[in-house]
């Protein structure tokens, strides 16, 4: 038996993609520029803005095992009306949540405007038969989920067989019907910012609306590198086509002044129009609390205790 | 001319069909975050630091001090007459004989060290003076002037005892009483440059810092009073020209170090020819920032940015000429045009600045002169479109395409935040325009090939070359130029070299 010299999967439409060559990365220089948009100073009025904004980008989210319908309930509650002492505040993006809660979180959120985002196939691993995965995707979506969370094959990825990465993600979006895309690439798993690069060009060209870090389930998850690696693609595919690709950093976001960095690293990579929901989201749990103190101290000049902001 | 301005949304821009324009407007903006400079204390009048004591100058002149942000003055200065001068040597000599040069080094090590750490302790109000008194942004003299300083003193400390060590076990004798002369773009680190190397080989110092900005030099005196250095041995006397041409001139100096422009270098190597006097010269520069196609391009605009706006362009390794190859030539200026248009330009004490003031209106007249050279023989100009404060010395960073390798743009150093943009097509070509300059000080390289940076290096005549990155600094690394940007080293085990006398 002759083994293929090359990995080959059935023709896909990758390869119909004949200049996907995506740009080198350098480390160092990322590292530095993030590190130097980092030390932005948002003070004031500027922060209290930036603060709000990054409440109404966020997907509130609980991904465990132990998920039950009473904790998926309150948690939707909290999203629509983050403080309830503060009726002026926004309410959060979406809920996310496994596939099994999207009914009852769809019924809990009614009309409040948040979108409920669930993510599918076979999250976080995505280690199963394709079929299942759309499939997966296809119920979450009946179920009412108005965005899915995918993951991509971190192993296609790693042997160089983009051809399968980029089938995968173009039939998930097709399975999506009306429902939103978010690309999950797990860069923690990826191994340096070119493959981050390089997968973002995939899912990006595959149709994905938007691009994601992290599961959550994997260390680092969201990083300021990372983040402006993928929004470098972004940038690049808006300039080549004028198509808006949304951003999604998740997990290890905890912390307002984190949230903070990542809105100055937007606005000055890709400008105005990213700053909304529909085009850059946080996955968080912990840090619209963090968030909510951060306002609360603005507000009143005090910082409040932990136990004053509800634990759902 | 064409404005860089913010942009509008998904336009297609002109003259590039299938491309859209970014855009950078007012959906979040900073609010003002500047640094208080109400802590600090700016004495009204300063004298000349002379044998350990703040000394009136004999000639009883002072002259202004003024921030290049506000034009208000900020302080009187004493200015140093031919016989102040002198005055200073022969104290200096005095500290040389008989203090300095008998110092186990271990113990002129415990001085450097003491200075270092005074250094780190009063960062903040170091920063905020050298951002008052010289228009850099707050954040660079934070996060640069004042931490790099303070490396550089730590450096030489560790030196002071191991002297043995960097000559392959010659013995290294201190020179005697060094001159030393700087220029107004780093004030406190070219202090700390010129000083560390030479208390650590044992010599004594007379130090003249720029007219335009004289008072982190005269704080710096300030530390080395605390410090409790014998007295004599770092000197230093404020003023003008007339007082660097008494130092040079004067008999008693035994070394000379010069940090400025070439012309002025030129005149001190010949005003000591012929003398005994030791002589190292780091000058100007029209560095070549060369980013061929394989580079990673989001990193290299980076590098650009840095490499020409750092500092308002006062940096004489500054990366002014940008050779592109061709084939990444209209990318790279749509990038580079994004993003320029989110620098902040104002406050310099604001901590968002990115561009602060030009030092001084003399400097600022150079430049518009310079610039309109560059328009007149038919260059391209861009420049941000940005407000301008009313008061104070300011230019918008601006870049050149369309420009000639002869045009003087692209020939002489402008010493501000402009930067001419010209295109190569193969490496070979690439390293004959990039060494085609009277100067060469440093350059860049910017490939994703570690092969083609290790050749460029070999082939680039400059003292300093960096790969995939530009204007990184360390006490340890050596930095001189090649040509008319000087010789001598200064930093590293070469700097020592200079103000030793190996047997």
């Amino acid at each position: 038996m002759t083994t293929a010299l090359f990995k080959r999967s059935a023709p896909t439409r990758a390869s119909r993609f004949p200049l996907f060559n995506p740009p080198p990365v350098d480390q160092v220089a990322i590292e530095e520029r993030v590190a130097n948009l980092a030390k932005r100073s948002i003070k004031k009025a500027s922060k209290v803005a930036g603060l709000k904004l990054s409440i109404s980008m966020m997907d509130l989210t609980t991904l465990e095992g132990k998920d039950t319908e009473g904790k998926v309930l309150q948690l939707c509650r909290k999203a629509v009306r983050p403080l309830d002492s503060d009726s002026d505040l926004p309410s959060c993006a979406a809920i996310c949540v496994y596939p099994n809660f999207v009914r009852i979180a769809k019924d809990a959120l009614g009309a409040s405007g948040v979108k409920v985002a669930s993510v599918a196939t076979a999250f976080p691993s995505g280690q199963s038969p394709l079929e299942i995965k759309l499939d997966d995707v296809r119920r979450a979506v009946e179920f009412g989920a108005d965005e899915i969370d995918m993951v991509i094959d971190r192993g296609a990825m790693l042997s160089g067989d983009y051809g399968k990465v980029f089938d995968e993600i173009a039939a998930t979006k097709e399975a999506c019907g009306p429902a939103h895309l978010k690309v999950i690439l797990e860069t923690g798993e990826l191994g340096s910012y070119d493959v981050v690069r390089k997968a973002s060009d995939l899912a990006i060209a595959a149709g994905g609306d938007f691009i994601k870090t992290s599961t959550g389930k994997v260390q680092p998850a969201a990083t300021l590198g990372v983040t402006l690696v993928m929004l470098e693609a972004i940038r690049d595919h808006f300039y080549a086509t004028g198509t808006r690709i949304g951003m999604k950093p998740a997990g290890g976001v905890r912390t307002a002044k984190q949230a903070l960095q990542y809105l100055v690293v937007v606005k000055e990579t890709l400008g105005d129009p990213w700053l909304t929901p529909d085009l850059f989201r946080f996955g968080a749990s912990a840090l619209l609390n963090d968030v909510l103190m951060q306002l609360e101290k603005e507000r009143t000049g005090l910082y409040q205790a932990s136990e004053d902001f509800s634990k759902d | 001319m064409s404005d860089i301005t913010k942009g509008a949304p998904g336009v297609p821009q002109a003259g590039t069909p299938a491309s859209f324009a970014l855009d950078f407007g007012k959906a979040w903006e900073y609010a003002p975050a500047p640094e208080s400079p109400d802590h600090v204390k700016i004495a009204p009048k300063y004298e000349l630091f002379i044998g350990g004591k703040w000394t009136a100058p004999q000639s009883k002149k002072y002259f202004d001090t003024v921030n290049p942000a506000t034009e208000q003055k900020l302080a009187e200065v004493a200015e140093a007459s031919a016989a102040d001068v002198d005055a200073a040597v022969v104290a200096a000599r005095t500290a040389f004989e008989k203090y300095w040069a008998k110092m186990p080094g271990k113990e002129r090590a415990k001085y450097i060290f003491r200075i270092a750490r005074a250094i780190q302790e009063k960062a903040r109000e170091l920063a905020i003076v050298e951002t008052m008194d010289g228009g850099k942004p707050i954040k660079e003299s934070r996060d640069f002037d004042i931490p790099t300083a303070a490396a550089h003193f730590f450096y030489h400390a560790g030196w002071a005892d191991k002297l043995e060590y960097a000559f392959h076990g010659r013995k290294a004798r201190p020179l005697g009483v060094a001159g030393q002369i700087i220029p107004w773009n780093f004030p406190f680190l070219m202090a700390a440059w010129k000083i560390a190397p030479a208390l650590a080989c044992g010599n004594t110092v007379v130090l003249k810092p720029a007219e335009t900005t004289p008072l982190t030099a005269l704080l710096l005196a300030q530390i080395i009073e605390e410090c409790e250095l014998p007295p004599g041995v770092v000197n230093i006397v404020t003023g003008a020209g007339a007082t660097g041409a008494a130092l040079v001139d004067h008999p008693g100096i035994d070394k000379i170090a010069f940090t400025g422009s070439t012309a002025v270098g030129k005149r001190i190597q010949r005003a000591v020819a012929g003398t005994k006097k030791r002589l190292t010269l780091e000058l100007g520069g029209k560095a070549a920032n060369i980013v061929f196609a394989d580079a990673p391009i989001d990193q290299a605009i980076e590098g650009i940015v840095s490499g020409i706006f750092f500092n308002q362009g006062h940096v004489c390794c500054a990366g002014s000429r940008l050779l592109l190859e061709e084939s990444v030539h209209d990318v790279v200026i749509r990038k580079l045009k994004d993003r320029m248009a989110t620098m902040r330009l104002g406050d310099p004490l604001d901590k968002n600045t990115d561009i602060g003031a030009i030092n001084s209106k003399a400097q600022l007249e150079r430049i518009k002169e310079l610039v309109a050279s560059g328009e007149l023989e038919g260059a391209e100009r861009h420049s941000l479109a940005c407000t301008i404060p009313e008061k104070g010395y300011w230019f918008p960073p601006t870049f050149f395409t369309n420009a000639g390798q002869a045009f003087r743009i692209a020939r002489e150093e402008i010493f501000g935040p402009v930067l001419t943009i010209m295109t190569f097509r193969t490496p070979d070509e690439a390293i004959e325009k990039a060494n085609n300059t009277m100067y060469g000080l440093s350059a860049g390289v910017w490939t994703d090939k570690g092969s083609k940076i290790f050749h460029m290096a070999t082939q680039l005549k400059a003292g300093v070359v960096w790969g995939d990155t530009f204007n990184k600094f360390d006490p340890s690394s050596p930095f001189g130029g090649f040509k008319e940007s000087g010789f001598g080293r200064e930093g590293g085990r070469q700097g020592l070299g200079a103000y030793v006398e190996v047997e």
